[in-house]
């Protein structure tokens, strides 16, 4: 007989250590990733409890979230950043945690360094303290985020007390048409699913679509599951995840590999695997999308309307109402040339060396329209050294973007990359909650990076199709 | 650890939707290595833009249940957002469905979060507009929340009611006890050996 459980549940089983009094499971965790943001009062845990790591090995540590992109001197001019980052080089030290500093080559966002060593790899659970773990789903392995008091769970006893979500199955049938991304098809997914539709949920992305994506582009759709609700989504490991892996610094070799990869691909859910809900979305009706309002569900495809207030339950409207107030835009409005003053590259969605390279395309030849600000920020070292040896960055600065160090930048607002004010930005990143970019008032439009290269170019929301 | 059956407190009406975690507590305020302080600046953003914000509403300054509405603490993991609110004085929140992280978040820190109807929480909400001194119980035993005449159902997940009806909330201390198993279970694992035949 088949197994039928799908890869979650495999994998889930797998790592059940046992189930405690409170009806939750003891889960092992194969890889723990930190950062310097949400492990500081982890660790002081440790110490005040007098604990010790149990698999220090099993554990990384990098720097991204308060790294500052253009001038990296120590100590850093923000003296809480650099109160942060003494604390994450002591406890790595103190506890033989093995941390990629600043000094170090592989630095970079958590969530491109683990899987670029082949620390990420098929069948493993994977928790940060950083809700978009979920990218590491990408290569079928169970990856959430946690909490800092979670993280010292997994510090101290490689486990986490959790209860066992439900499974559903998304399937993206067809082929996407030219100048629709990874991005868009996640962003569509979110608008139709809303941003409470996974809660309770693991989604597996699965057909056609996901079937051809890159792992990269795999990635930046698992990376927004959690935008969904969904604290965790995966792609079942086939032929591309196994190419990926082979040969990175972490993944087994030789004859080893060749076992890794049997076992890997042994997880992926069979045909009549069974799901607690499937939902089906056509890719060849997906356009490119943009974000208009306060959450990653407001969105629409760049050639429509905003929608209009009446269309919306009595519920919801108060909130629609608030997201148009807070954006300054009305309904029914096109979104295509709504002005920008500041274009984003980068972050742990789109902060990949393929979204340089789509990007890259789009700008080179091309001049940021005057009055915009664009930034370039590769995702790791390595990929900004690859994207050099390619001439990226001169395309970019050619094309009046400026080229960056790699860290999370203006993802979020914990180092010097911050909007200003009123300021209205085309981003490749993951949230356009109120405030994110580190002005309180200020407005984030989320699209992929080619679609903000082309809003950098013309000054506005553009249809990067026309400029292919 | 302390049983934590019901808290009972004066309620806080913040009765919004989607209520991300960078606006309970903005990113900037996440550069510290301790948590201490983050209290004062919950929400902080929103209350420099809204001067009525029922965190800086006089009424509400003694207040400990929170009154919130759909899928509230969506977003980022950070623990910080459950921490602002705890050190700012709540100690339980009544809402009509909570992000999952942040559910996992508060129910570590010994903060339930309960399940209401829209239709019973703009009840409560109203009630505490209207008698902000009005204590408001969370009932986890009995599954209910009453304030006044008002008693209404509330759902919770079975594992965080049991773990914090019965003083297991400190998961650390949980895990820590099978770390036996634990090994055992790593043994199993075809990484944790390196994928040796």
């Amino acid at each position: 007989m088949t197994d039928r459980r799908n890869l979650f549940n495999k994998v889930w089983d797998l790592h059940t250590v046992r189930t405690l009094g409170s009806g939750q499971t003891q889960l092992f965790i194969g890889l723990h990733l930190i950062h310097e943001v949400t492990s500081p009062q982890a660790f002081s845990i440790l110490r005040d409890r007098n604990l010790t790591v149990l698999f220090p090995e099993r554990t990384l540590a990098t720097v991204d979230h308060i790294v500052p992109t253009d001038i990296q001197l120590r100590p850093f001019a923000d003296e809480l950043a650099e109160q942060m980052m003494s604390a994450v080089e002591k406890n790595c030290r103190d506890f033989g945690v093995r941390l990629f500093d600043l000094k170090d080559s592989r630095q970079g966002v958590v969530h491109i360094v683990g899987p670029e060593q082949g620390l990420t790899q098929p069948g493993m659970t994977i928790a940060c303290g950083d809700s978009h773990t979920s990218t590491h789903g990408a290569f079928g392995s169970i990856a959430f985020g946690i909490g800092t008091s979670q993280v010292a769970d997994v510090l101290a006893t490689q486990t986490l007390a959790l209860s066992r979500p439900k499974v559903k199955r998304i399937e993206v049938t067809g082929k996407l048409r030219p100048g629709v991304f990874a991005k868009d098809v996640i962003l569509h997914i979110i608008r139709k699913l809303g941003v409470q539709g996974g809660v309770g949920y693991a989604y597996e992305y699965a057909g056609e679509v996901f079937d051809r994506m890159s792992m990269e582009e795999r990635m930046t759709v698992c990376n927004m599951s959690i935008e969904g609700g969904a604290r965790c989504g995966y792609i079942n490991p086939d032929q591309t995840t196994v190419d990926y892996v082979k040969g990175r610094p972490f993944a087994p070799q030789g004859a080893d590999f060749d076992r890794a990869a049997a076992w890997w691909l042994s997880l992926a859910s069979s045909p009549d695997a069974e799901f607690d809900d499937k939902i089906t979305f056509n890719g060849s009706e997906i356009e490119p999308t943009v974000t208009w309002g306060i959450n990653p569900a407001q969105s629409v495809g760049v050639k429509e309307r905003l929608p209009a207030l009446a269309s919306f339950s009595n519920d919801d409207q108060k909130g629609i109402s608030d997201a148009f107030a807070y954006m300054d835009l009305k309904e029914q409005q096109p979104i295509e040339g709504l002005k920008i003053n500041v274009a984003f590259i980068g972050s742990c969605t789109n902060g990949r060396i393929s979204d340089l390279r789509e990007a890259a395309a789009i700008a080179r030849g091309r001049k940021v329209a005057a009055g915009v600000k664009a930034l370039v920020v590769p995702g790791s070292k390595l990929v900004s050294e690859q994207a050099v040896s390619e001439g990226l960055d001169k395309v970019f600065e050619a094309a009046g973007f400026e080229w960056r160090a790699a860290g999370c930048s203006m993802c979020l607002a914990m180092n010097p990359d911050k909007l200003k004010g009123r300021e209205v930005c085309a981003s490749s990143s993951n949230r356009n909650f109120k405030g994110r970019q580190g002005s309180p008032t200020g407005r984030t439009l989320l699209m992929s990076p080619a679609m903000v290269a082309a809003a950098a170019i013309n000054g506005c929301v553009s249809d990067v199709r026309s400029m292919l | 650890m302390k049983l934590i059956t019901e808290v009972t407190g004066s309620g806080l009406p913040l009765l919004l939707d989607d209520i991300d975690t960078d606006r309970i507590i903005p990113a900037r305020f996440l550069r510290c290595v301790t948590f201490d302080g983050l209290g004062e600046h919950a929400f902080e953003d929103d209350r420099q833009q809204d001067h009525t914000h029922p965190f800086d509403d006089p009424h509400y300054q003694g207040a400990s249940v929170l009154i919130a509405g759909r899928n509230f603490g969506c977003g980022s993991s950070r623990e910080h957002a459950p921490q602002a609110l705890m050190r700012w004085g709540i100690e339980a929140i009544i809402g009509e469905s909570f992000a999952e992280i942040f559910f996992g978040n508060c129910t570590t820190l010994g903060v339930p979060c309960v399940c209401a109807s829209r239709s019973d929480l703009e009840k409560l909400a109203a009630l505490a507009k209207a008698e902000s001194e009005m204590p408001v119980t969370v009932d986890l035993a009995n599954h209910q929340v009453r304030a006044g005449h008002l008693t209404v159902p509330v759902t919770i997940l079975d594992s965080a009611r049991a773990a914090l009806t019965t003083g297991k909330w400190d998961f650390l201390g949980q895990l820590l006890e099978g770390a036996v198993a634990v090994r055992e279970t790593a043994a199993t694992l075809p990484y944790m050996t390196g994928f040796k035949a």
